[in-house]
């Protein structure tokens, strides 16, 4: 999730691949479907904008950084994991994910909550999913119906 | 995800022992990359080396690109419909909401003093009004965790 920003960045911003809409309606299908939200994307996208020879092509070079990567490191494991700049250098991304996630959440905010009903959806989902401890999914699923029922009529 | 990758590697299938799936997991899963993914080509490489990596990459981003591509081969048809735009308008606020849970969530479980909290903070502020680039602040924050600790 905290590498929304940067899918966000380059595929709308940068590139156009996506419209705005597009982006949030992919946010939307990865949160409904198991799988990490960078295969998904690039999916997506790559199927989108070519068909299927792009998903395949953007999937698989979504894939390429983490082969080649623990490939080549893969022998030193040991000697990153004692060392303590790294260690360091590791441990001080914890607050750079918690402000990506907030930034994506910002932004899709900004995006797709333009009326007082969305931001009260919003508020109800946030407190049955973080005091009742309600399915995600089903809220996800329950309160796209409620957008169906009231943008509909 | 991790306790059921771990489940299937080391209790089932016993291809590796426990400690030898914990060895460099952690550096492996802090590369750039998703955590699956790292994941996957880390316990295929300790398994059968280079052709193990591919394997279980091939296996790990399988199904979700088949998933993927499934649904986006209908929703790309119909995603002007009034009807599918309609359940999206609903269903961003919750995605919104769900994300925000997350931040909460994972803020109590990542960050254990002031500081962190402060930078998480600045960070914030700085990506939204400078508009910078995410990989700044990956290594801003980086280079901070490096300063306060050393």
């Amino acid at each position: 999730m905290a590498a929304l920003p940067l899918i966000e960045k380059e595929v709308v911003d940068t590139y156009h691949w996506l419209s705005n809409g597009e982006f949030l309606e992919l946010v939307t299908l990865s949160e409904l479907t198991p799988g990490p939200i960078g295969i998904n994307s690039a999916t997506f996208t790559g199927f989108k904008v070519v068909g299927i020879w792009g998903s395949l092509v953007a999937t698989l070079a979504f894939c390429l950084p983490s082969i080649f990567l623990v490939s080549l490191i893969f022998r030193s494991l040991s000697y990153f994991e004692e060392n303590v700049w790294v260690q360091h250098f590791l441990r001080g991304l914890r607050p750079v994910v918690i402000a990506l996630i907030g930034v994506a959440a910002y932004s899709l905010a900004q995006k797709g909550i333009k009326d007082w009903f969305a931001i009260m959806l919003g508020i109800i989902v946030f407190t049955l999913v973080y005091r009742k401890k309600t399915n995600p999914i089903l809220l996800l699923l329950l309160s796209g119906v409620a957008g169906l029922i009231w943008y509909g009529s | 995800m991790l306790p059921l990758i771990k489940q299937e590697i080391v209790e089932k299938k016993k291809v590796l022992t426990d400690e030898e799936f914990i060895e460099g997991l952690s550096v492996a899963q802090s590369l750039p990359g998703a955590i699956a993914i790292n994941t996957a080509c880390f316990v295929g490489r300790k398994v059968r080396g280079i052709a193990g990596t591919l394997v279980s990459v091939l296996g790990a981003s399988l199904p979700s690109f088949l998933i993927i591509l499934f649904i986006a081969s209908f929703f790309l048809q119909y995603r002007h419909l009034e009807v599918v735009q309609n359940f999206f308008r609903g269903a961003t606020p919750a995605i919104v909401a769900l994300i925000i849970g997350a931040v909460v969530d994972i803020g109590k479980s990542a960050l254990d003093d002031w500081g962190d909290l402060i930078i998480a903070f600045i960070l914030f502020f700085i990506t939204l009004f400078f508009n910078l680039h995410p990989l700044w602040i990956v290594l801003i924050g980086g280079m901070l965790g490096v300063l306060r600790r050393k």
